[in-house]
C-alpha cells in the first residue's frame, strides 16, 4: 500500500464524462504535475477547474475533485479527474498519470485499501465488490443494503441476544451468592435458545434468498421435440424485451436467455436433448443436458395437451418427480386429452399467448420473489453463508447438549462460538464485550 | 547483601518472599508493620468463583495461600457445585486473626528468609538495574533483585465524606516518596480507588430475623496436601441482609456528601465492586440490594457488612445502616471508607513480572492494578519464582492462558493494561474447562517441580496420584457392565436408560446420567479417592467439550509460536493504525498471539505486522 494507484472509475465506452481516480500519498503531487490549476496546501473536498497538460500541450479541459485523507473512500488522499468521455482522451490521461508515477490499480484495490485502512468492515467491503458487479436492480439494492448496515444490524441484534444471555449465565457463575439475580435455568435457557434459533433460521433462509438475488434462478425447460418449448422461450424473452444475451463458454451454452422477474434474474436453459440415445455425438449433448437439469433451481416440463401421454412423456414426468418443477400443458386452444395430477400444472397455449402470465406468477410464488423484494437484507456470498450456517450449527449443538443434560456453563461455549462466528461475518471481535455487559446488566460486588 | 528483597508483606509479598527463600535465595521481607503481615483489610474470605481456582493453582505451584486458608477458616463452600466442573470453586470464610498468624508461622519456618520492619521510600538504581532499597530512615539495603508488593500503601488516602486523610488501611503509615521515585524512573503512575464497608458489633445485630447462610456439609481443602482441619458442625454462619426504599432514599438525599459523588476523589474505582451509592444510582429501579453479614473472626465480635461499601460521611452511614432490617440498633465499630492509592501501568512490565524499564525489579499485586488477595498472591508467587530463576540464569517461568488462571491474569495485565482495578472472573478465561479447580495440580505441579518451586514430598504425592488415576482408567476400561436383570431393575428404578449391550465402564461414563457413584455399585473402587474418581469422570464425561478447548488451544499455540523479534521497530510498519502502533510499541508483545490480544490492535494490523515481519526478517535470513 505504499504506492499511489489510479484507474478509470467509470465504465469504458462512450459517455458524456469519464472519471479517473487516484489514491495514495502522492495523488495530489502527481495531479499537480499535469494540472494547470495546482491544488494548494490545505485545499480539500473541493472541485477545481483547469486543464490537463503534458509538455505544454492541452490534453483535456477537466474538473478535479480533491479529497485529502482521512475523510475519503480509502482514507488516503484521493483525487478524481472528471474529463470528457471517450476512449482516447480518457486513456491518454491515464497513460500520462502512469508515466508520472502512478500504478494502475488492480480490480477492487480501492476497496481493499478502504478495508485495510479501517474505513469499512469486511461485510461492507464484500458488499461494495458485489455492487460493482451487480447486474440487476435487486442485486444492486442488496449490495446497497449491506453497505448501509441493515444486515449488520440484524446480526448485531442476534449477537446482542446471545451476549446478554451469556452475561446472565456468567453472573450466575461468578456471583452465585446473589440470589436476587435472574438464574438461567435449563427451562429458561431452552426458551431463550428457541428465540435465538428462530432468528438464525431467518438469517439462513434469507441466505437462500440472497443467493437468488445475487445468482438468479436457473430454470431448465424440458419436453419432447415440437411440444412448444421454443415458442414459450421466445414469448417469454420477447415480452420482456429482455436481456437476451449470448453468453459464451461451454458450460453455459445451454442458456437461451435471461429475463428479469420483479428484478430477479431468471436464466432460461433449454435442454432439448433429453432423451435416450445411442448416437455418440448426441450423447455428449444429453449428458450436458442432464447436468443442466441437476443444477436447475426449477424444471419446467412442457407437454402437448392435445395428444395422449406416451412413454417419453412418462419418463420425463418421472425425471422431474423429485425436483422443484412446473408442468406447462400446451395447446389448450385444441382439445385437452390428458389429465395430470400435480400441484403445479398450468394450462395454456403459445398461439394466443395464454397461460404465460400464470407461469410467471407461479415462479414468483414458488421462489417467494414478492417476499424477497420487500426486504433486501440477505447474506449473499459463500463466506457469509458458510459462517451463518456454522453459527446455526453451534446453536443447534447448544440445544442438543441442553437436552442431554450437559451443564449450562459448558453450553455457554457453544453460545460463544455462535457469537464469534456471527462477529466474523461483520468483522467484529471485541473480547471484553462480555465483561462490560456483565457489569452493565447486573448489580454485584462488595 | 540479599539475593531478593521483597517490599511489603501482604498476600503478594508473603508468597514472593517464601518461594524465593524456598528456591534457595537469601531473602529479606521488608514491611512497615510486622504485626500487620498477611493482613486482610477488606473481606474476611479467601477464594470464590475463579479466585478459588487461583488459590488451588498457588498451592499446586508451591505457594502458601491454600494451606494457610485451610488452617484458618471457619466456613467453607464449593461454589457452583450444581453447575459444570469448569466453574466450581472453593470459598472460605477465613479468620482475620488466625490467617496472619498461620502465615507468619510458615514464613518463620522458611530457611533463608528474614523479616524486617521498615518503610521503603526509594530504590537504588544503577545503569537501569535495581541494586537495593532505601528506607525512610536513610538505611540502605542491597539486593540483587527487588520485588515491590506495595498494596494500597503508595501515596494512600482514606476518604470518608469530605474528609481526606493520608494513610493506609487501619490508619497505617503510607509510603510518601516511593511512588514519586518510581515516576522519576519512568513509570506511568495511575491513581486507583477501592473501598471497604462498615464493621458492626455482633451484640448489636438482631440475628433472629436474618436469613442464615451455612457452609457445606462436606469436607473440602484448598491445598492438595492437607487434611481437612475443621469440624463440619462448628462452621460459622453468615447472614443475608437487604436494603430497602428507605435506605435508598437516605443515600439519594445525601449523594453529594459522598467522597465519590461530591467530587472529593480522583481515583478510578473497580467496576465489579461498586459502592452502595453507585449501585443506587446505576440500578435506580432495583427495589432492594442484597448484603451479607460475615463474621471477621471467632476471636472478636466484629461483622463485615458485604455490599455496603461507601464513602459517605459517618452520620449518613449511621442512618444508612440503621435503615436495614436487623440492624436498627447496630453499633458501627469501623466506618466504611474509600481508599485511593498509586499503581503503575502494568503494560510497563513483562510476563515474568520484571519491569521493562528497570532490570531485576519486579512488581506484584495491587501495584500492578489488580484487586483481591488471591490475584495478589498469584502474582507474588510468579514474581518470586522469576526473580530466583533469573539469579540462576534460568529461563523465565511464564504460564500460558490455557495453563492457569494466573497465566490469564498476568497476560491480561501486561497485554491489555487496566482501566480499573482488575478482578479475576471465570469469563476472562477462554479455556476454563481446561482450567478447573480439580486439575490444578495436574496442570502445574510438574512444571513447578522442574524449576525447583515444589518440594520432593509434594511431588511424590502428585506422581502417586497420577499413577492411581492411570490404573483407575485401566480398571474401568478392562471391565464391562454385564446387563443382568438385576442391573436392568436397578437402572429402571433410577430412571436411567438401559445400555443396549455390555459396554466397558469407561464408555458408560460418557453418558450424562451414569456417574462414578452408579459405577461404584457394580465395581469395587474403594482403593480410589474421591478426587481420583472425579478426575476420570470429568475427563470422559465432558470429553467433547474438553477436546473442543484443546483444539482452540492448539490454534492459539500456533500463534504463540510466531515470535516477534525483540528489535522490531513498529514505526517502520507502513499503514498500521496509529493507535495500534502506539500500543504495540508500549507492550512490545513477545508473540503474534499476544499482539492480537492488545486492545486497539485489529486483525488488519496483525496482517500488516505479519507481512512486515515476513518481508523484513526473511530478507535478513537471505543475506
Amino acid at each position: 500500500m505504499d504506492d499511489t494507484i489510479c484507474a478509470i472509475a467509470t465504465s469504458l465506452g462512450v459517455g458524456a464524462i469519464s472519471i479517473i481516480r487516484l489514491s495514495g500519498d502522492k495523488a495530489i503531487e502527481i495531479t499537480n504535475s499535469i494540472f494547470s490549476n495546482p491544488i494548494k496546501k490545505g485545499e480539500s473536498h473541493i472541485i477545481k477547474y483547469g486543464h490537463i497538460t503534458l509538455d505544454n500541450e492541452i490534453i483535456d479541459e477537466v474538473l478535479v475533485m480533491v479529497m485529502r485523507a482521512p475523510k475519503t473512500y480509502t482514507k488516503e488522499d484521493v483525487v478524481e479527474i472528471n474529463c470528457h468521455g471517450g476512449y482516447t482522451t480518457t486513456n491518454k490521461i491515464l497513460e500520462v498519470l502512469l508515466t508520472k508515477g502512478c500504478r494502475l490499480a488492480e480490480p477492487g484495490e480501492f476497496t481493499k485499501r478502504a478495508f485495510l485502512n479501517g474505513r469499512i468492515n469486511l461485510l461492507e467491503s464484500e458488499a461494495v465488490n458485489e455492487l460493482i458487479n451487480a447486474k440487476t436492480e435487486s442485486k444492486r439494492k442488496l449490495s446497497l443494503n449491506q453497505i448501509g448496515g441493515n444486515l449488520t444490524k440484524i446480526i448485531n441484534d442476534i449477537r446482542e441476544d446471545i451476549i446478554s444471555l451469556m452475561a446472565n449465565i456468567e453472573v450466575n457463575i461468578d456471583y452465585p451468592e446473589y440470589t436476587d439475580n435472574l438464574v438461567i435455568t435449563e427451562n429458561l435457557l431452552n426458551e431463550k435458545l428457541v428465540v435465538i434459533s428462530q432468528k438464525l433460521d431467518q438469517l439462513v433462509k434469507g441466505a437462500s434468498y440472497g443467493k437468488i438475488v445475487s445468482d438468479g434462478i436457473n430454470v431448465a425447460i424440458i419436453g419432447k421435440p415440437n411440444v412448444g418449448k421454443s415458442s414459450i422461450l421466445n414469448h417469454l424473452l420477447d415480452e420482456e424485451k429482455a436481456i437476451v444475451t449470448d453468453i459464451a463458454g461451454t458450460t453455459r451454452d445451454l442458456v437461451e436467455g435471461i429475463i428479469s422477474l420483479d428484478g430477479i434474474e431468471v436464466k432460461l436453459i433449454d435442454t432439448a436433448g433429453i432423451h435416450e440415445t445411442t448416437d455418440v455425438v448426441e450423447k455428449i449433448g444429453v449428458e450436458k443436458s442432464n447436468q443442466a437439469l441437476n443444477d436447475a433451481d426449477l424444471v419446467l416440463l412442457v407437454l402437448d395437451g392435445s395428444r395422449p401421454l406416451d412413454e417419453d412423456d412418462k419418463k420425463l414426468l418421472n425425471v422431474i418427480k423429485d425436483k422443484k418443477h412446473v408442468i406447462f400443458v400446451n395447446k389448450n386452444d385444441e382439445k385437452i386429452v390428458i389429465n395430470i395430477s400435480d400441484d403445479n400444472v398450468i394450462y395454456g397455449n403459445t398461439k394466443s399467448v395464454n397461460g404465460l402470465d400464470s407461469l410467471k406468477d407461479t415462479l414468483i410464488e414458488m421462489f417467494n420473489i414478492n417476499e424477497i423484494n420487500k426486504d433486501l437484507t440477505y447474506l449473499s456470498n459463500a463466506r457469509q453463508i458458510s459462517l451463518v450456517n456454522r453459527a446455526n450449527d453451534a446453536m443447534k449443538k447448544a440445544k442438543e447438549s441442553l437436552d442431554s443434560g450437559i451443564p449450562i456453563d459448558l453450553i455457554e461455549s457453544d453460545l460463544k462460538t455462535c457469537y464469534d462466528l456471527l462477529g466474523e461475518i461483520i468483522g467484529d471481535t471485541y473480547e471484553d464485550a462480555l465483561i462490560d455487559r456483565l457489569f452493565r446488566d447486573f448489580c454485584v460486588g462488595k | 547483601m540479599y539475593d531478593v528483597i521483597v517490599v511489603g508483606a501482604g498476600h503478594a509479598g508473603c508468597e514472593a518472599a517464601h518461594i524465593a527463600a524456598f528456591m534457595g535465595k537469601k531473602t529479606l521481607l521488608v514491611t512497615a508493620n510486622i504485626d500487620n503481615l498477611a493482613d486482610m483489610p477488606c473481606n474476611p474470605s479467601i477464594g470464590g468463583s475463579a479466585k478459588g481456582i487461583i488459590v488451588r493453582e498457588i498451592d499446586a505451584l508451591g505457594g502458601l495461600m491454600g494451606k494457610v486458608a485451610d488452617y484458618s477458616h471457619f466456613q467453607i463452600k464449593m461454589l457452583n457445585n450444581s453447575k459444570g466442573p469448569a466453574v466450581r470453586a472453593l470459598r472460605a470464610q477465613a479468620d482475620k486473626r488466625v490467617y496472619p498468624k498461620v502465615m507468619r508461622k510458615y514464613l518463620d519456618e522458611t530457611p533463608n528468609l528474614e523479616i524486617k520492619e521498615g518503610m521503603v521510600e526509594n530504590l537504588i538504581v544503577d545503569n537501569n538495574t535495581v541494586t537495593g532499597v532505601v528506607l525512610n530512615n536513610g538505611e540502605k539495603i542491597e539486593g540483587t533483585s527487588v520485588i515491590l508488593t506495595t498494596g494500597t500503601y503508595l501515596n494512600a488516602n482514606i476518604l470518608i465524606g469530605s474528609e481526606n486523610t493520608p494513610g493506609g488501611p487501619h490508619g497505617e503509615k503510607r509510603s510518601n516518596e516511593l511512588s514519586t521515585n518510581l515516576h522519576k524512573l519512568g513509570f506511568n503512575i495511575k491513581r486507583l480507588k477501592t473501598g471497604t464497608p462498615q464493621r458492626i458489633k455482633a451484640d448489636s445485630i438482631n440475628f433472629d430475623i436474618l436469613k442464615p447462610e451455612t457452609g457445606d456439609d462436606v469436607y473440602w481443602t484448598f491445598s492438595f496436601d492437607v487434611e481437612p482441619q475443621y469440624d463440619l458442625n462448628r462452621q460459622q454462619k453468615c447472614y443475608l441482609v437487604y436494603t430497602n426504599e428507605n435506605t435508598h432514599q437516605i443515600i439519594r438525599d445525601n449523594l453529594k456528601k459522598s467522597a465519590m459523588y461530591g467530587g472529593y476523589a480522583t481515583g478510578v474505582g473497580p467496576r465489579y465492586c461498586p459502592s452502595i451509592e453507585d449501585k443506587i444510582v446505576r440500578f435506580a429501579d432495583k427495589e432492594r440490594h442484597q448484603l451479607f453479614l460475615e463474621p471477621e473472626s471467632i476471636y472478636y465480635d466484629e461483622w463485615y457488612l458485604q455490599g455496603f461499601s461507601t464513602s459517605m460521611p459517618r452520620d449518613v452511614q449511621e442512618k444508612m445502616v440503621h435503615s436495614l432490617k436487623g440492624l436498627e440498633n447496630a453499633v458501627i465499630s469501623k466506618y466504611a471508607y474509600a481508599i485511593e492509592y498509586d499503581a503503575i501501568d502494568p503494560m510497563q512490565i513483562s510476563p515474568s513480572l520484571e519491569t521493562k524499564i528497570i532490570k531485576n525489579l519486579y512488581t506484584a499485586g495491587q501495584i500492578n492494578g489488580t484487586s483481591g488477595y488471591e490475584e495478589a498472591a498469584g502474582q507474588g508467587l510468579i514474581a518470586g519464582i522469576n526473580a530466583s530463576l533469573k539469579i540462576d540464569n534460568k529461563e523465565e517461568f511464564i504460564l500460558k492462558r490455557h495453563e492457569a488462571y494466573i497465566g490469564v491474569l498476568i497476560d491480561d495485565l501486561v497485554t491489555k493494561g487496566i482501566t480499573d482495578p482488575y478482578r479475576m472472573l471465570t469469563s476472562r478465561a477462554e479455556f476454563r474447562l481446561l482450567l478447573r479447580h480439580d486439575n490444578a495440580d495436574i496442570r502445574l505441579t510438574k512444571k513447578a517441580y522442574d524449576i525447583g518451586a515444589v518440594s520432593e514430598d509434594k511431588y511424590q504425592r502428585f506422581t502417586n496420584k497420577m499413577a492411581k488415576i492411570k490404573t483407575l482408567k485401566e480398571l474401568l476400561n478392562n471391565n464391562k457392565l454385564v446387563i443382568t436383570d438385576e442391573v436392568k431393575k436397578d437402572f429402571k428404578e433410577r430412571n436411567i436408560s438401559i445400555p443396549s449391550g455390555n459396554f466397558n465402564y469407561l464408555t458408560l461414563l460418557k453418558r450424562p446420567e451414569i456417574t462414578m457413584d452408579i459405577i461404584k455399585r457394580y465395581l469395587d473402587l474403594s482403593d480410589y479417592t474421591h478426587e481420583e474418581c472425579e478426575q476420570v469422570e470429568i475427563e470422559y464425561k465432558y470429553e467433547g467439550y474438553i477436546n473442543k478447548e484443546y483444539q482452540e488451544k492448539e490454534k492459539l499455540d500456533k500463534l504463540e509460536e510466531k515470535q516477534i523479534p525483540d528489535d522490531i521497530d513498529y514505526s517502520k510498519i507502513k499503514n498500521i493504525a496509529s493507535e495500534a502502533r502506539q500500543k504495540l510499541a508500549l507492550v512490545r508483545p513477545k508473540t503474534i498471539a499476544q499482539a492480537s490480544r492488545i486492545s486497539g490492535v485489529n486483525p488488519v494490523d496483525i496482517s500488516l505486522l505479519l507481512v512486515y515481519m515476513k518481508r523484513e526478517y526473511s530478507k535478513d535470513a537471505n543475506k
